[in-house]
């Protein structure tokens, strides 16, 4: 393939991409199977690699090609697999619940979605990128997956739903400005993977307390 | 043939009242009301059909009337959307004038003399408000059209029920007329002319004109039945007499559209683009919110009276986009959305008439109106339901009839709407377009439930074993509506030549409709974007099925046996085993949880004598009516205070206010 | 204008949907006896038991009416309707110009609604069960998939089908994102609305979770046959109109007669790909229950209402 082809292609397949990252934020969003859930995750996180990567590739922005790689032994390998080793100790595999039915979550999903493509509208125009087009998605990424924390009462699935919101977040950094400086994209990850780390920590504890992982029981913790 | 086709009009609604006034002078008299009257008013729908048919094309024409006050004489104007509306309201009523009579009975609530009357008024009345061309004669014939239309409903004013929805009713229709006069204060713009001429001439400011457009929508709103002033709807329809009903639903509705297209389109002239929004939101919102309790209703008339709600939903729709294009001075567009704005008028007048007789034949025939009881019919009243059939496959928006090329239309607008000039609008036109998707996919399913149950199955009360087919007027007049909705189902090319004139004058575009298969091909922009043959895609299907049938016929034998239904093994089914309305309506209830407040009761397991019950109420009313009810509740017990029940007390109140008024009036 | 080679790939086209839809019905079961490790029924399968049921007699049931005996017939002549507007082996359709994308819905509609009325005809309790569950997928499948056609009448500018599919199929390959929402939308719509696993299971014989099987209970001998005939059809139809959208090369432009001939092995090929497919989904999904079906079609339809959604913003 010459280079002419490539550069004809890469930014549909961006939107290609992009378009992925959307429908795997609403097959989290529409998902009931906590492993699956993860798998949605570790999927969402190719996905941002390889967009990663290509942005890289069209742009010459070689060091895009270190974050993909980070991305793709954090997302895709490393956080599945601890969350996949999470719920087998915890023995959480049953359907998660939802505060709303699925179909309404996604109506409010459809509506995050025009929201967040019209609030990026402006921005988009301003940057001078090959996947500029796309920020609105990586916007409408990170409001979704902030839908999912809300939607879920138990606790795995709303750390998932913080990790795809940093998955969102990565994509627009890359999307508007071809990535964030290498020394913060490190600190992110190392504070992702802390953070994953943390949470997993809280949730046994949660389990400890209260024998079940539904945060709404921490509701009893307020005041009387 | 008189002078114009305005004084053969006038003639005609004359013609009408005439007959409602010898109908007074023999209220008893049963054989010449039904067998002379009506069928004559029938012939004066004809009539102005066909005045209004011939004088669409022709120039507005106007005359000022001798009546009215002095210096305040009626003025009356009739041009192209005038005639179509005035075409809408004679042919459909020709039908049902026809069967209504033979469907009025001896003995059934206000003598036959009186309905006469009522009716005859109420359809002179509405032909005035087409014809109408200033506020004074407007305001008057709008509320005769009111008032008539509430004695038709509380016909049977026996039962308390009836009062109550006729009041609320009256209440609604009133608050409309109010908005709909301050409508015309704000149009007139300082001038003091209430002449639509005047109107026309001047330009209102910006300002002005919203307010005009909102207290419009409020006021013909109400007559219309949007959400949220549907609320006598669903109570006045089932209240009043079947042919009422018809005529109610499909021509009365469409005079508040008329009224909201003659003030946006002719008296403002230039609508604000985000009027067709507010339109276009309000029209979404009501034809899901119609079709969505149509689905779970059990009374057959209160199923179709919500079924009216979203259809006039679809026509706001239609409205709201047309404002929207034309607005944006996206010409063929505007005209395109406003063709099928005023076809599925003219579509949902045919097929919900029909329906509404076909359910008017059902309740003589059975004296039941709750789907509970019904079903089977189909062998009883086969004329009914054949006839039904054709109403139901239209209003359900299915190829080839009727319903289906307004919905084709309306989707196709939507299609091509990418490209407005604001972003927030390009992603709404997607949902909105799913939105209407959705209402005619449902209102396929609620044309299933209440065919399904009423006509099919077995008959679940043992009486409708009794039931008799409708009679020979009644039938005509079924047929008749029944032919109209197959005649625009199959040829939408000349209906849309009649709504052409309105488009251009309007929008300034008509649809391009010439091309290589002229009248066959239904072709709004360009036989490559979109085409649709009702008319082939009909023999089409009609050809495959003669082949099919007739190799079955050739190669097999045709051997059959009449048996028992296949009971699973379990040898006594019966008639109470088949699907109720409730139950056909269970998956909707579930999916559109939200839109109800429901109230149910389910027994215990250990329940000897279990009893279900379940009620589906409309939130609105709830929040919205009811707290206006109770303020206007207490704001009554203040006043009751003044109440002592003693003459002297009362003699006292206007003692003091006399010298109240000495001291303060001088 | 409408060409001889038209009106040939026309033709061709409709008495090949009539002729080959038991057999693509036929080739699915055998692939996912297959998969489920049984030892697979022939591929003729379907076409025996046509004519079997052909020769047998009909019971009709006491209280069936003429609504209930000419419901097959009408079933099976829209659906040969919807098969012949579909553009499977050229473009240069003269139905096209009859009926398009929203009529192919209309039409399909429209066989639906005949069906399930005839379902309640006999008043049997399974009957009435079966139509309001059948009416149900149909509700929200139906906007789905015109919400589907729609993406691609958008990228097309045309809801006419031929002129989608030279769209798609012979301007400068583009990519587009908003085809992947709708494809998964109309998989998702067609495994509903052809009675397959996820929503309803063809091969089930427990009344309570059936949906198409009850609705037609009462069938039997001829009429049956030509029900059975007409769900064939209707994979056919649901067939094709995936490969239109998302996979149209292959189809020949205009009336080319060598292009049409030349497209017939390609169908062959795509067909029996998409019917393994078909066939592996059913394999490793399981059914799921009737409350959840709304749901999952609920989801495909809000799916394709992103389908355009993304058009208009990625692709406007």
């Amino acid at each position: 393939m010459s280079m002419a082809t490539l550069m004809h292609y890469a930014p549909q397949v961006i939107n290609l991409l992009a378009a992925l990252l959307l429908l795997l934020a609403f097959a989290m969003l529409a998902q009931r199977r906590i492993q699956l859930l993860i798998n949605l995750f570790a999927a969402q996180g190719l996905v941002l690699a390889a967009s990663a990567a290509l942005v890289g590739l069209v742009s010459g922005q070689h060091h895009l090609f270190v974050s993909a790689g980070i991305t793709l032994v954090l997302k895709v390998v490393v956080l599945p697999l601890i969350l996949h080793w999470l719920i087998r100790r915890l023995n959480v595999k049953w359907d998660v619940e939802t505060l709303f039915n699925i179909p309404t979550t996604m109506l409010i999903g459809i509506v995050l979605v025009i929201l967040a493509f019209n609030v990026a509208q402006p921005i988009s125009l301003l940057a001078g990128t090959v996947a500029r087009s796309t920020l609105g998605i990586a916007l409408a990424a990170i409001l979704l997956a902030f839908l999912m924390m809300i939607t879920r009462s138990k606790a795995v699935p709303q750390v998932i739903g913080f990790l795809a919101m940093e998955n969102g977040l990565f994509f627009a950094a890359t999307s508007a400005t071809y990535g964030i400086p290498m020394v913060v994209e490190f600190g992110v990850a190392l504070d992702v993977l802390v953070g994953a780390l943390i949470l997993g920590i809280f949730i046994f504890q949660i389990r400890e307390r209260f024998d079940s992982l539904d945060t709404r029981h921490l509701e009893k913790l307020k005041e009387q | 043939m008189l002078a114009s086709p305005l004084h053969d009009v006038l003639a005609c609604a004359l013609g009408w009242l005439a007959i409602g006034l010898v109908g007074v002078f023999q209220p008893r008299n049963f054989w010449l009301v039904t067998r002379v009257l009506f069928p004559l008013g029938a012939i004066i729908g004809l009539a102005i059909a066909a005045t209004a048919l011939a004088a669409i094309f022709s120039p507005p024409s106007s005359l000022v009337l001798p009546l009215g006050l002095p210096d305040l004489p009626f003025h009356a104007r009739v041009d192209a959307l005038s005639c179509f509306f005035l075409l809408l309201l004679g042919s459909v009523s020709a039908g049902v004038s026809v069967f209504a009579a033979g469907y009025f009975r001896r003995g059934e609530g206000t003598p036959p003399g009186l309905q006469c009357l009522y009716y005859h008024v109420f359809l002179s009345s509405m032909a005035l408000v087409l014809v109408a061309d200033d506020a004074y004669f407007f305001m008057v014939v709008w509320e005769t059209m009111a008032l008539s239309s509430f004695f038709l409903v509380t016909s049977d004013h026996g039962s308390a029920e009836i009062r109550r929805a006729g009041f609320l009713y009256l209440l609604i229709a009133h608050l409309g007329a109010i908005a709909i006069l301050l409508c015309f204060g704000a149009l007139q713009s300082g001038t003091g002319n209430y002449t639509f001429e005047t109107m026309r001439a001047v330009q209102p400011t910006p300002l002005w004109a919203t307010a005009a457009f909102l207290l419009a929508l409020v006021g013909f709103g109400a007559k219309a039945g949007i959400v949220p002033l549907h609320v006598w709807l669903p109570e006045a329809h089932p209240a009043a007499p079947s042919p009422v009903s018809a005529l109610m639903s499909a021509v009365m509705l469409k005079t508040a559209i008329y009224g909201l297209l003659r003030v946006t389109f002719d008296l403002i002239g230039w609508p604000l683009w985000w009027w067709g929004v507010v339109a276009l939101v309000i029209g979404l919102v009501s034809a899901l919110f119609g079709i969505v309790f149509a689905a779970v209703q059990t009374d057959m008339k209160r199923l179709l009276a919500y079924s009216s709600i979203e259809n006039i939903g679809l026509v706001m729709a239609g409205f709201g986009l047309t404002i929207l294009f034309k607005a944006f001075s996206m010409g063929a567009l505007a005209a395109l959305a406003l063709t099928a704005t005023l076809y599925h008028c003219l579509n949902h007048a045919f097929f919900k008439s029909l329906l509404f007789l076909a359910t008017g034949s059902v309740l003589h025939a059975t004296r039941e109106r709750s789907l509970g009881k019904l079903g089977g019919l189909i062998h009883r009243m086969p004329w009914v339901a054949w006839t039904a059939l054709v109403g139901t496959i239209a209003i359900a928006g299915l190829p080839p009839l009727n319903g289906f090329v307004s919905e084709w239309l309306l989707l196709q607008a939507f299609l091509f709407t990418p490209g407005l000039p604001h972003s927030y609008l390009n992603m709404l036109v997607p949902v909105a377009a799913a939105m209407i998707a959705l209402t005619a996919a449902l209102s396929g399913y609620v044309m299933v439930k209440f065919y399904g149950v009423v006509f099919l199955g077995q008959p679940r009360e043992a009486k409708l074993a009794e039931a008799h087919d409708a009679g020979i007027r009644e039938r005509i007049g079924l047929l008749w509506l029944a032919a109209g909705c197959v005649v625009l189902g199959l040829a939408p090319v000349a209906a849309i030549g009649l709504i052409d004139p309105i488009a251009r004058a309007f929008t300034g575009h008509g649809l391009a409709l010439g091309g290589a298969a002229g009248w066959l091909m239904l072709a709004p922009i360009s036989a490559e974007r979109a085409a649709y043959s009702p008319l082939a895609v009909l023999l089409m299907i009609a050809l495959l099925v003669t082949i099919a049938w007739l190799s079955v016929r050739l190669f097999y034998h045709g051997r059959m046996r009449r048996t028992a239904a296949w009971g699973c093994g379990f040898p006594h089914l019966d008639a109470r085993m088949q699907d109720t309305a409730e139950g056909f309506g269970q998956p909707v209830s579930v999916v559109f949880e939200p839109f109800f407040r429901v109230d149910q009761a389910v027994p215990s397991p250990f329940d000897a004598k279990p009893r279900y019950r379940q009620s589906l109420d409309d939130r609105l009313w709830h929040w919205l009516y009811l707290p206006v009810v109770r303020a206007v509740d207490k704001a009554t017990a203040l006043v009751t205070v003044l109440q002592r029940g003693r003459i002297s007390v009362y003699l006292m109140y206007s003692f003091a206010t006399l010298l109240v008024l000495l001291l303060f009036v001088r | 204008m409408i060409s001889a080679a038209g009106i040939a790939a026309q033709l061709t086209e409709l008495a090949l949907a009539v002729v080959l839809a038991p057999l693509l019905t036929g080739w699915v079961n055998q692939c996912r006896a297959w998969l489920q490790n049984r030892s697979a029924p022939g591929l003729l399968q379907p076409y025996r038991m046509l004519a079997k049921l052909f020769q047998k007699e009909v019971a009709l049931a006491h209280n069936a009416s003429p609504m209930f005996r000419t419901a097959p017939y009408l079933v099976f002549g829209c659906l040969c309707v919807a098969a012949a507007i579909v553009p499977t082996l050229g473009t240069d359709l003269p139905l096209n110009a009859v009926a398009d994308a929203i009529a192919l819905v209309g039409l399909l509609a429209l066989a639906r609604m005949f069906i399930a009325l005839a379902g309640m005809d006999v008043g049997t309790a399974f009957g009435s069960l079966g139509a309001r569950r059948e009416m149900l997928v149909g509700f929200l499948a139906e906007p789905a998939l015109l919400m589907v056609l729609f993406t691609a009448s958008l990228i097309s500018h045309s809801t006419s089908l031929a002129t989608i599919v030279e769209t798609l199929a012979h301007r400068e390959l583009v990519i587009y994102p908003s085809m992947a929402f709708a494809g998964i939308a109309f998989t998702m719509v067609s495994l509903a609305e052809n009675a397959r696993i996820p929503v309803d299971n063809p091969s089930t014989h427990l009344e309570l979770t059936m949906i198409h099987e009850a609705m037609v209970l009462e069938y039997s001998g001829r009429h049956l046959a030509m029900i059975e005939w007409a769900a064939s059809l209707k994979l056919f139809v649901y067939s094709c109109m995936g490969l239109a959208l998302f996979f149209p090369w292959g189809v020949a432009e205009g009336g080319d007669w060598l292009g049409i001939v030349l497209a017939l092995p390609g169908l062959f090929v795509k067909l029996a790909i998409g019917g393994a497919g078909l066939s592996l989904i059913e394999t490793v999904s399981a059914k799921l229950r009737i409350f959840r079906a709304p749901e999952f079609l609920g989801t495909a339809f809000l799916l394709a209402v992103l389908a355009m959604l993304v058009h208009v913003l990625l692709e406007g």
